[in-house]
């Protein structure tokens, strides 16, 4: 809990040296994230290139204006945006269902948990490569068993076909990110109230009802956090989409857009006004998120400090 | 009502396939990466005769024992520079009362929000003006945008919850606040340290964006850099043997780390989101 330490004397007395423990790692934050994101606000109104930076001469809304009337632009927004919805979506509802499973009282549920825990660990590169293996068009493993199973008829080339390549994508992205949101749903989970279900019991209400009436309404705020976490996550998704499908047009995501213009175009200008553009949306979610914490805080009184 | 028995057959049954989706990925890289010559391609899903040529060749291809390396240097610089710059933070966030506090917190939970392609073109003209482009002390410092706020956020929640009466008597005492956390809370914080610096760790090892565009030569680049760029003698198909044989090798440790310090991993991420 975040809560505010009990005011007391030796507090009041060591107020003086607060800014004196917090000034090296405020300089610290200053130095990686304030000042790079406005020379990167700086460069979107220019014409920077790799080469030069500093010859960057200011052009106003120019770059702006090229990237919004660039198809290409405006597919990789779809994209982050669709990839998105519909990850975010598939992880909270199958997060849910296993933080549902692990709450219960089961021998080995200790081990089912570090189980669950495997694919957050495993780097997003190795995640992307193994996948990209099972997901292989002639040896895949995916397409052996669904050849097996008599699904498919023929083998599919999951991670080259248009169609699919982004089914492949939000498939990786599910399995590697559920246990994210497994972890905070459980958290919820378990910080619900029992004499509710107590009371249910007395009424014999059945598990359905009781899934409806009590935990589903008592959750939404676990779910609405784990949702903006993880759709703040998705929006600025880069390293899966950049191994897993290269810079395929139709899985192409703002972030790898913003990086090829940077680095493979050397366009500094309108590479940095991409960058700026994503950081705006995840800003305006943020600022949402940050909106709705404030609120349930001040509803407990935690941040009256 | 169904029987017992199969309600609890059933049960058992979602559990398997819960395990099964979570674990069979990593099962097949483990497979794959045994696998030499023509039975890689084979789909069979029982391990047989291993090999380990592949692992072998990953090593002698490349210099990837270096790039092992240079994710343990630069995950390991990391943590050490967060945990030094987060800690007496975090002191003063958790435990003193102090106007604007609220709002340093709120404004920490924003920095880890940001999207890293934010400000990757400022980044670069950091690390370039500093002379760190290609340096492994560039993606350490570039690195702490990451896990700064993370660490002081977890740690002021864990500063939280020590107990006062010890803290108080220290005080009375006359130690400073420097001495207070050197010598008092610090071996109280083990758990916590332990527990944040493996986050911090496990972002830094993880990390892509950074380190493919902060770095030029195979020498200077980090594990995942590496095992994205793995290519083929012949360009065409790639070596998926080496590819899940790397693979493996460097995500073994973690997985043993993460089943080891389950609990504390768990407590650490779930601190700054859910308890908010």
């Amino acid at each position: 809990m975040v809560g505010p330490p009990r005011p007391d004397r030796p507090a009041r007395r060591r107020a003086g040296t607060v800014w004196l423990l917090l000034a090296p790692m405020l300089l610290a934050l200053l130095l990686v994230a304030a000042w790079p994101l406005l020379r990167t606000l700086w460069f979107s109104f220019t014409d920077a290139t790799l080469f030069d930076l500093s010859a960057a001469r200011y052009v106003g809304l120019a770059n702006f204006a090229l990237l919004l009337a660039d198809p290409e632009w405006w597919r990789s927004v779809r994209n982050t945006l669709v990839f998105t919805a519909v990850s975010v979506a598939l992880e909270i509802g199958l997060g849910f269902a296993i933080a549902l499973v692990l709450n219960r009282e089961f021998p080995g549920r200790g081990p089912l948990r570090a189980a669950v825990l495997i694919p957050w660990a495993i780097p997003t590169v190795v995640s992307a490569k193994m996948w990209g293996w099972m997901f292989h068009d002639v040896y895949g493993v995916v397409n052996a068993i669904l050849l097996q199973l008599g699904v498919i008829g023929a083998p599919v080339a999951w991670t080259a076909s248009p169609d699919l390549a982004m089914a492949a994508l939000i498939a990786v992205d599910v399995w590697k990110t559920t246990p994210f949101a497994v972890l905070l749903l459980l958290a919820g989970l378990q910080m619900l109230p029992q004499d509710y279900y107590d009371a249910a019991e007395v009424d014999g209400a059945s598990a359905l009802s009781k899934f409806v009436r009590i935990t589903l309404p008592l959750m939404k705020p676990s779910l609405a956090v784990a949702a903006i976490f993880r759709a703040l996550d998705a929006m600025r998704m880069f390293d899966l989409v950049y191994v897993l499908t290269g810079s395929n047009r139709e899985t192409m995501t703002m972030a790898v857009y913003a990086r090829q213009q940077l680095f493979d175009f050397q366009d500094f200008g309108v590479g940095s006004a991409a960058s700026t553009l994503l950081f705006l949306v995840i800003a305006l979610v943020t600022a949402i998120y940050l909106t709705m914490v404030r609120l349930r805080l001040s509803e407990h009184g935690a941040l009256a400090g | 009502m169904l029987p017992r028995a199969i309600r609890c057959g059933a049960f058992l049954l979602i559990v398997a396939a819960i395990v099964l989706y979570a674990v069979f990925p990593f099962y097949w890289a483990v497979v794959s990466s045994l696998r030499t010559g023509q039975a890689l391609f084979s789909t069979s899903l029982l391990p047989r005769d291993f090999q380990l040529d592949n692992y072998i060749a990953v090593f002698a291809e490349q210099p990837f024992g270096r790039n092992i390396l240079n994710s343990l240097m630069v995950a390991g610089l990391t943590v050490g520079l967060s945990l030094i710059l987060a800690v007496p933070a975090s002191y003063a966030l958790g435990r003193v009362t102090f106007r604007g506090r609220g709002a340093l917190l709120f404004a920490f939970l924003g920095v880890s929000m940001f999207p890293q392609v934010a400000v990757l073109s400022g980044m670069f003209e950091i690390i370039q003006s500093l002379g760190l482009y290609n340096r492994l002390l560039g993606l350490a410092l570039s690195y702490l945008l990451i896990t700064l706020p993370l660490t002081v956020w977890v740690l002021t929640a864990f500063m939280r919850e020590l107990p006062r009466e010890i803290e108080e008597a220290a005080v009375v005492d006359g130690a400073s606040p420097l001495i207070l956390i050197w010598r008092v809370l610090l071996p109280l914080m083990a758990p916590a340290l332990v527990a944040t610096g493996l986050l911090a760790f496990i972002a830094a090892w993880n990390e892509f964006l950074f380190a493919l565009t902060f770095t030029l030569s195979s020498e200077t680049r980090t594990v995942p850099v590496a095992i994205a760029l793995i290519s083929g003698a012949t360009g065409y198909e790639l070596p998926w043997g080496n590819v899940m044989a790397a693979s493996v090798t460097v995500t073994l440790p973690l997985v043993v780390l993460v089943l080891i310090f389950q609990r504390r991993i768990v407590a650490g991420l779930t601190a700054g989101a859910v308890k908010g």
